[in-house]
């Protein structure tokens, strides 16, 4: 488990101190896949290098199973960094080096003999699915590939704990699928607990079981993915699920309703009804489905008239047929 | 063209050979000299700056300031007011043994600044990766960082090689021999252009065959660029 507690991180700068985290408390249990969200800026970032203390925290604690590494001697961190797998955004391999020395790497630093190092490492490239190229360079690899050596690298050690800075945020949409896939199948399969860092809500509906949300260096809301997904409490998380949510408000009056549909609920032809029903028009401003863990989840973001009666009847009828809405102001 | 009396005697009688060995071997003794101390010079001075994996400023802040100091001097000054030190270290301040010295002492915190300014070109995010993976800062320096900018090392060794060769002529104003000083003794103080000229091309040449070696054998190194 990796316990997060009052942590802070302040940068000094020239026009004064700088808060990038305030008060984050997080408890990450093993065997789960973890997401924070947050757009640039948030933090994010940051708070995934206080787990492993590439950034020491300015305050507050980082413990993992049980041990504190904010209290920890230097040698004693480097042997728990080699339990603590990370992956990065721009991959970060060892130009200089061919695939398979890449993956050697961390068994280098844990002293691993030469030979156990290589047979380890051919199994990770197997895993990943690149035997084939165990010699190039990475200059020769596509992102995805890249990506696909990165993970193997950071499974070298055998981690409990797999650290992920915005991994699938440099790849096209068909690639970040397959390493997601990938990251699902290394937790179901290794049990290895995985901590996604992610701008994109798509990479946290399709992995992730729970969610924090960071906003302004503090999380603002944290929860099941789909508990989320379904009622975000926080302006922060709403505004990642409902891209440009803001900009609607300056053009538009009228009411304005969040439809969130799931399962069964979203195959039914709601806002159809509704329209005969009510016998009013509707201006739909969003709509947007989504595949969370195999279950369909939709949202739509709806306008209604403003008419005397029309609010109450449309939310009984919303009520009757089971939908989950809130009004968005 | 025709050659002068003075080439066609110094030619028979070895001296240009001799000229060009000398310079090539005063060349590369300083060169190789210069780095064994400007290599871990400069590899402190990258590890302790500002941004380095280990920052020490006070540290940094001193040898950056001797190695400036170093720098600035124009070197015809600084191999004059060597000459005690050289004759401190190697017991004559006449001859090449003394040019050596002067040659290494000017060379050292210039080939420092080349490799300090090749490691800062590796990648910040390789670093961080291998701090991830629980790697010291000595497993970043021999790990990563020197074999991360071999081939951006190979090439500053390139061009110091061709710059110290550049100094090595100016020795033969106070006693150093070489191209330089057959250049000066012969072309220029009993006006033989043609002297002066020869003396150009070979150096020339030296620089071309130096500089050719050094980065065919870069580019072969680098895994960076597409097969």
């Amino acid at each position: 488990m990796i316990e997060i507690r009052g942590l802070n991180k302040i940068f000094p700068s020239k026009n004064g101190p700088i808060t990038a985290l305030r008060d984050i408390d997080l408890e990450i249990q093993d065997g789960e896949i973890f997401g924070i969200i947050g757009l640039s800026g948030a933090g994010k970032s940051t708070l995934v290098r206080c787990i492993n203390l590439l950034e020491r925290p300015t305050s507050g604690e980082v413990l993992v199973d049980g041990r504190s590494l904010t209290q920890m001697p230097q040698k004693e961190l480097l042997r728990v960094r080699q339990t603590i797998g990370m992956i990065f955004q721009s991959f970060n391999l060892l130009e200089q080096r061919t695939v398979l020395q890449n993956i050697c790497y961390p068994l280098e630093i844990a002293k691993v003999s030469k030979n156990q190092a290589i047979a380890r490492a051919k199994e990770l490239l197997e895993l990943v699915g690149l035997t084939d190229r165990m010699l190039s360079y990475p200059s020769q690899l596509s992102g995805g590939q890249k990506q696909r050596v990165a993970i193997a690298r950071a499974l070298a050690t055998s981690p409990k704990y797999l650290l992920c800075d915005e991994a699938t945020s440099a790849l096209d949409p068909n690639t970040t699928q397959s390493i997601l896939d990938l990251l699902k199948e290394i937790n179901t399969t290794m049990g290895v607990t995985i901590i996604v860092i992610t701008h994109e809500m798509r990479v946290i509906e399709q992995i992730c079981d729970r969610v924090a949300v960071i906003g302004e260096s503090r999380i603002a809301e944290i929860g099941d993915v789909r508990e989320v997904f379904r009622s975000p409490q926080s302006d922060v998380a709403r505004n990642l699920l409902l891209p440009h949510g803001k900009s609607y408000e300056t053009v538009t009056g009228g009411t304005r309703l969040r439809l969130v549909f799931e399962g069964e609920v979203s195959e039914r032809p709601i806002i159809a009804n509704l329209v005969l029903e009510c016998q009013t028009p509707v201006n739909i401003m969003f709509a947007d489905m989504r595949d969370i863990d195999g279950k369909a989840y939709g949202q739509t973001l709806l306008e209604l008239p403003d008419e005397p009666g029309l609010l109450e009847r449309a939310c009984a009828y919303l009520n009757a047929q089971g939908v989950h809405f809130t009004r968005e102001v | 063209m025709m050659f002068s009396d003075m080439f066609q005697k110094l030619w028979a009688s070895g001296i240009i050979q001799l000229g060009v060995w000398e310079t090539i071997y005063m060349t590369l003794i300083s060169t190789a000299v210069a780095y064994l101390i400007g290599l871990p010079l400069g590899l402190v001075l990258s590890v302790t700056g500002d941004g380095g994996i280990r920052p020490i400023p006070w540290l940094n802040r001193l040898l950056g300031f001797v190695v400036n100091i170093l720098r600035s001097i124009p070197f015809v000054i600084l191999m004059i007011a060597m000459l005690p030190v050289a004759k401190f270290i190697v017991g004559t301040s006449l001859g090449n043994k003394a040019v050596i010295v002067t040659l290494i002492i000017a060379a050292a915190p210039y080939v420092a600044r080349m490799i300090e300014s090749s490691i800062k070109e590796v990648d910040p995010g390789i670093i961080e990766a291998a701090q991830a993976m629980g790697s010291s800062n000595f497993q970043i320096v021999y790990k990563v960082l020197i074999p991360e900018a071999k081939p951006s090392l190979i090439t500053g060794a390139v061009i110091s090689t061709v710059t110290i060769l550049g100094y090595s002529a100016m020795a033969g104003t106070i006693g150093g021999t070489g191209l330089g000083q057959i250049a000066i003794t012969y072309g220029y103080q009993r006006s033989k252009t043609d002297i002066i000229w020869i003396c150009v091309v070979l150096t020339v040449l030296i620089v071309q065959i130096i500089q050719e070696i050094g980065m065919r054998i870069a580019h072969k190194t680098d895994k960076r660029v597409k097969q």
